[in-house]
């Protein structure tokens, strides 16, 4: 197993969420930001069971009016059909051009599973072990048409060469699935898979799927360990740990001025708060912190939750990462198209194809 | 169908003529498309789609329409290979094209078996809050099998079943629709009824249509009064004008007993039209792409699924076989059936007897759909016949090409319309409520006693 740190251009994203918001333009106003800083994706969070819109479709909307950025949806996965969700996020990066991603989340409470009546609510570590499932489906699912199953053959007259389309019998502890997909196989081959992995039951479905792992820790030190702790148990899953990019999850509120409010938020910090970890402070300190980091090669980078939405993405956008494009740690154009490409990883092998001559 | 020359002249619009309403059909994954042409391109792209919906906008049409897929169709225990297949999810395509278009209302097709009300609502709401009033939802149901394979409800259910179910699945959507208070704030819902048990509440205000536009496909008898009780559109498909006459005055027969007029409901049925400098040159294109539909393999293809059995030794341009089907076979999975085999296979036999027809031009003449082929005039002429005689509200055009399929008739036959005073010069609404006509749902009076 490689020993490498995280010590490659930084990779960085941020949230969308906007609370009470339901038309397209804020989300768009956003995204855009973000994008105008280069930024690797956006994050829209999800749930039944408060308000607010359909996050994928939010991204879709989004989609056709941004050019290069990720866009990465909440995507609930206990009380929906996991072939629906393969193939949305499938169509999210069809219409994106290769920019889709997903973040498998779960439903566990009895409120949520009152709204649709099929089941009762289930512990967290019981609905993660079945979100591990779609997700597995899924990219079984994303890899059920080979990239050249469309053949159109005048000749012969067909359309599809059928021993390119594979079923998947998926069969696991609370679904099957047949396939294949609708969808043919999405321009990244797989869209982007992100876990929230600051989840306990979270953690070992990023090791096993996540092509990016989102985690918590209060310093260097801490988000080093997690990180190796997370490439080892991948590395145990049988993947290549290089293949999986481990951002820290950081709210931040930049309306503190220059200068972090709290002394030694500089190249220190963060506090710790209820929902994770919290900067607090100006978008200078910020920079100094995210170059700490990766001086210390804890993490491949950020994924940055803003207080409050609109005016700390703008000192990020306008604050922090021109500062960390002046030393070389961020990009500063895209320089590929496809989401994989930010994040440096390779469009993945279709499954079935490796499995040359042996029929479906 | 044929126009008189006085018909054909462009006429200045009567006070009593009714306005036609129009609708594009991303041509789906059966054998209307041919993608053989050279002009033929992807059907999964969103290049594709949105030139096909900016088209559509550009002919000032109500709606842009999407059919759904959720298995592939199989033959032989194989995946049928002839036809264009594989397409993307459509409630995401619609939202992609929100960001492209500004009035043209956007259609999915989503099927009410295989998923859940709250869920579905809730995409919907989301696609009309995002669309800004734009959305409609096309209401089908499956009873097979062989599609619920891909779902966690596997199975089935019975034929009546399906249509309570999703009877039931649309009024407890438009619950949720309801449910939160005029003044904004979530209120909480609670729907119990043989299909549905939930309560909690919903996650998104009143949309900006109160609620999306539903379409209902299907002639059956059921699928009738289903759209009499619940649908703003029905989409159809009847060959001539004396059936459409039938249809329409049928369904709308039935509004009354709902409490409704027939004004709240739209026939629109699915069509096809081939144009050309004169009669016999559109005659001769649409016979064109009639055989360009149905080739040879298509022919036997499409005969056994009627017959039930292997037909690979038929020779295409010979004669129907002699044998008898065989019934329910499962030869053939995932495409609705086309009735009784043995009764079909008799009557194609007599069909095929009597104009000494071939197996591919059987095929061709039997499966034909309504078609209106003529010079831009003489289309323009029909299309307003049909609608002025109480045989349709307006049509759901289905091109066989994607995605330059609707381009010739926004620029030759829409301007024509638009002289003879019976279609729209410009969108006047910004809602596709606003395009067919529609009111506006009345939220009902208890949510109103409820919010103090």
């Amino acid at each position: 197993m490689t020993t490498s740190t995280g010590r490659g251009l930084l990779h960085l994203a941020a949230a969308v969420d906007q609370p009470d918001t339901y038309d397209a333009d804020p989300y768009l106003t956003l995204t855009r930001l973000a994008e105008r800083g280069a930024l690797d994706f956006v994050t829209l969070g999800d749930s039944f069971g408060r308000p607010g819109p359909d996050a994928l479709a939010v991204l879709s909307r989004v989609a056709p009016a941004t050019a290069r950025i990720g866009l990465v949806p909440t995507v609930t996965t206990t009380h929906t059909e996991p072939f629906h969700v393969q193939a949305a996020v499938a169509t999210l990066d069809w219409v994106s051009r290769g920019r889709a991603g997903w973040r498998p989340e779960v439903s566990a409470t009895e409120e949520e599973a009152r709204l649709f009546g099929r089941r009762a609510a289930a512990p967290a570590a019981e609905l993660w072990g079945e979100a591990g499932e779609v997700a597995d489906v899924a990219t079984r699912l994303w890899d059920s048409w080979e990239d050249d199953a469309e053949i159109r053959d005048v000749a012969t007259g067909r359309f599809v060469d059928r021993e390119k389309l594979h079923h998947v019998d998926f069969q696991g502890a609370t679904f099957s699935v047949r396939g294949p997909s609708i969808v043919p196989r999405p321009p990244q081959g797989h869209p982007v898979t992100v876990v929230d992995a600051t989840q306990q039951h979270a953690y070992d479905v990023a090791a096993r799927h996540a092509d990016v792992a989102l985690v918590n820790a209060a310093g260097p030190a801490q988000a080093a360990a997690v990180r190796a702790g997370l490439r080892r148990r991948a590395a145990e899953h049988g993947r290549d740990p290089d293949a999986l990019r481990v951002l820290a999850a950081l709210r931040i509120d930049l309306g503190g001025g220059e200068h972090a409010a709290v002394p030694g938020h500089g190249g220190g910090g963060p506090l710790p708060s209820d929902l994770g970890p919290l900067y607090r402070g100006g978008p200078v300190d910020l920079a100094d912190l995210v170059a700490a980091w990766h001086r210390a090669g804890a993490v491949d980078g950020f994924h940055f939750t803003p207080v409050e939405p609109r005016r700390d993405l703008e000192r990020l956008v306008n604050g922090t990462v021109p500062l960390l494009q002046h030393r070389g740690l961020f990009r500063t154009f895209y320089p590929g198209s496809t989401f994989r490409e930010h994040l440096g990883l390779a469009r993945p092998v279709n499954q079935y194809a490796a499995l040359a001559g042996d029929p479906s | 169908m044929t126009s008189t020359d006085e018909q054909r002249k462009p006429r200045g619009r009567r006070p009593l003529d009714k306005h036609i309403h129009l609708a594009a059909h991303f041509p789906g994954v059966n054998n209307t498309t041919v993608w053989t042409d050279p002009r033929s391109r992807s059907q999964i792209d969103f290049a594709s789609f949105e030139h096909l919906a900016r088209t559509a906008e550009r002919g000032l049409f109500d709606f842009f329409f999407l059919a759904e897929g959720l298995r592939l169709r199989e033959h032989k225990g194989r995946v049928h290979d002839l036809d264009v297949v594989g397409r993307p999810e459509s409630l995401t395509v619609l939202n992609a094209l929100a960001a492209v278009t500004e009035r043209l209302g956007l259609a999915a097709t989503v099927n009410a078996t295989f998923n859940e009300p709250y869920e579905t609502a809730r995409r919907f709401a989301t696609l009309d809050h995002l669309s800004g009033g734009r959305a409609a939802w096309n209401v089908v149901t499956s009873s097979d099998a062989f599609t619920g394979e891909n779902f966690r409800r596997g199975g089935y259910l019975d034929r009546a079943d399906r249509y309570t179910r999703a009877a039931e699945f649309v009024a407890t959507a438009r619950e949720l629709w309801d449910s939160w208070t005029p003044e904004g704030q979530p209120h909480p819902f609670a729907h119990t009824g043989r299909h549905f048990d939930i309560e909690g509440e919903f996650t998104l205000p009143r949309s900006p249509q109160g609620h999306p536009v539903v379409i209902q496909a299907g002639d059956s008898p059921e699928g009738r009064e289903f759209a009499a009780s619940a649908a703003d559109v029905i989409f159809t498909r009847h060959g001539t004008l004396e059936a459409g006459r039938a249809f329409y005055a049928d369904v709308k027969g039935r509004l009354a007993k709902y409490g409704r007029t027939a004004e709240d409901l739209k026939i629109m049925p699915g069509v096809t039209v081939v144009l050309g400098d004169t009669a016999a040159e559109a005659q001769e294109r649409a016979a064109g792409i009639r055989r360009q539909q149905v080739s040879p393999q298509n022919a036997l293809l499409t005969l056994e699924q009627v017959w039930g059995v292997d037909l690979s030794s038929y020779d295409p341009d010979g004669p129907l076989p002699d044998i008898d089907p065989v019934v329910g076979s499962g030869l053939s999975q995932g495409r609705t059936q086309r009735g009784d085999p043995l009764v079909v296979a008799e009557q194609w036999r007599a069909l095929s007897r009597a104009k000494g027809l071939s197996i591919r031009q059987t095929v061709i003449e039997t499966t034909t759909r309504q078609s209106f082929i003529g010079t831009p005039q003489a289309v323009a002429a029909e299309l307003d016949e049909f609608v002025q005689s109480d045989a349709a509200d307006g049509f759901i055009l289905v091109p066989h090409l994607t995605p330059g399929g609707l381009d010739e008739f926004v620029d030759q036959v829409v301007p024509l319309l638009q002289e003879r005073g019976v279609y729209r010069t410009e969108y006047t609404g910004t809602t596709l409520r606003s395009h067919l006509g529609l009111k506006e749902p009345v939220r009902p009076a208890r949510e109103e006693g409820l919010t103090a």
